[in-house]
């Protein structure tokens, strides 16, 4: 876990310092990758795992109960300020 | 929307080979996937630390366009937070981390699943990791078919929020057609704000 963030933030600092270097500007595509790769390995330990493939109905209750939940939050709040600060004045 | 294609159909892929039984055990390894993220941590950081746009953009900013991802990080974690409540199986924080995926299906859940490993064992780790790919899924999906719908309740910034994560991208088209082209800027902008704001969020919530 620490690992991890450790591991961010000397990415950012390594980043920052050698940002004049052209091919960090393409750093996207590598990043692309690792995902499809991290996935596949996600794939392979659900698809192996007889307790979530049985319970794979549940979990997708779940995740859709936190998907409505944070897409109104967000919605919500957009309205919140856009009411408060974006609105079109109305012409007088 | 191909490359979302692309994205989910290496995870079924990898389904569907776990399931098949015929990989050799080293596939199923723990250590494996973890020096993979490290990789991944290391390279999400030079992007955010090497990005020439990410100055420009928080130089000519107006401070109140800071708004519209302030209203998608706190309505998003408010409300996630909220249906910790609903769900008995998970904690606060455990619903938390999966919120602040922000629509970034990838990222997210496999950083759930590796970073919550150590405090809930691997079983429960993958089981939230998928519930992150499939929530944050879900929520680009709402973004996409439910934009018209959010512009017309909830005004035109609503889609952008909705979009979190993938408002520079995925997401842009029908936000600028349902929202207005005025918006791009802004749709852009937040896009790349919430994008960066996903490890860390994520990684603070699995600490718990």
């Amino acid at each position: 876990m620490f690992t991890v963030v450790a591991i961010l933030f000397g990415g950012i600092g390594a980043g920052y310092f050698f940002r004049k270097v052209e091919i960090l500007q393409k750093v996207g595509r590598p990043i692309s990758y690792t995902i499809f790769l991290l996935l596949f390995l996600l794939g392979i330990t659900v698809g192996s795992n007889d307790t979530i493939v049985n319970n794979l109905a549940t979990l997708g209750g779940q995740a859709l109960c936190i998907a409505l939940a944070a897409t109104l939050g967000s919605v919500l709040a957009a309205k919140i300020v856009y009411h408060f600060f974006f609105k079109e004045k109305p012409r007088l | 929307m191909k490359g979302s294609f692309v994205i989910v159909g290496f995870f079924v892929f990898g389904c569907l080979l776990g399931r098949s039984g015929l990989l050799p055990e080293v596939f199923l390894s723990h250590d494996l996937s973890q020096y993979v993220l490290y990789l991944l941590m290391f390279l999400v950081g030079i992007s955010i630390g090497s990005d020439k746009k990410l100055k420009e953009i928080l130089r000519s900013l107006r401070p109140k366009l800071l708004l519209v991802p302030l209203a998608t990080v706190v309505g998003t974690l408010v409300f996630s937070a909220l249906v910790s409540l609903v769900i008995s199986r998970w904690t606060v924080f455990d619903c938390l981390a999966v919120g602040s995926g922000f629509a970034y299906y990838s990222l997210s859940s496999i950083l759930i699943t590796e970073m919550k490993t150590a405090s809930l064992g691997i079983q429960l780790a993958t089981e939230l990791g998928t519930i992150a790919l499939m929530a944050n899924i879900l929520r680009e999906i709402f973004t996409l078919l439910g934009a018209p719908f959010w512009v017309k309740h909830f005004g035109r910034l609503a889609p952008i929020c909705a979009g979190g994560a993938t408002t520079m991208d995925t997401t842009l088209p029908v936000i600028t057609r349902y929202a207005g082209k005025d918006l791009v800027f802004v749709s852009i902008f937040h896009g790349i704000l919430v994008d960066f704001t996903v490890p860390f969020f994520v990684s603070l919530f699995c600490s718990f």
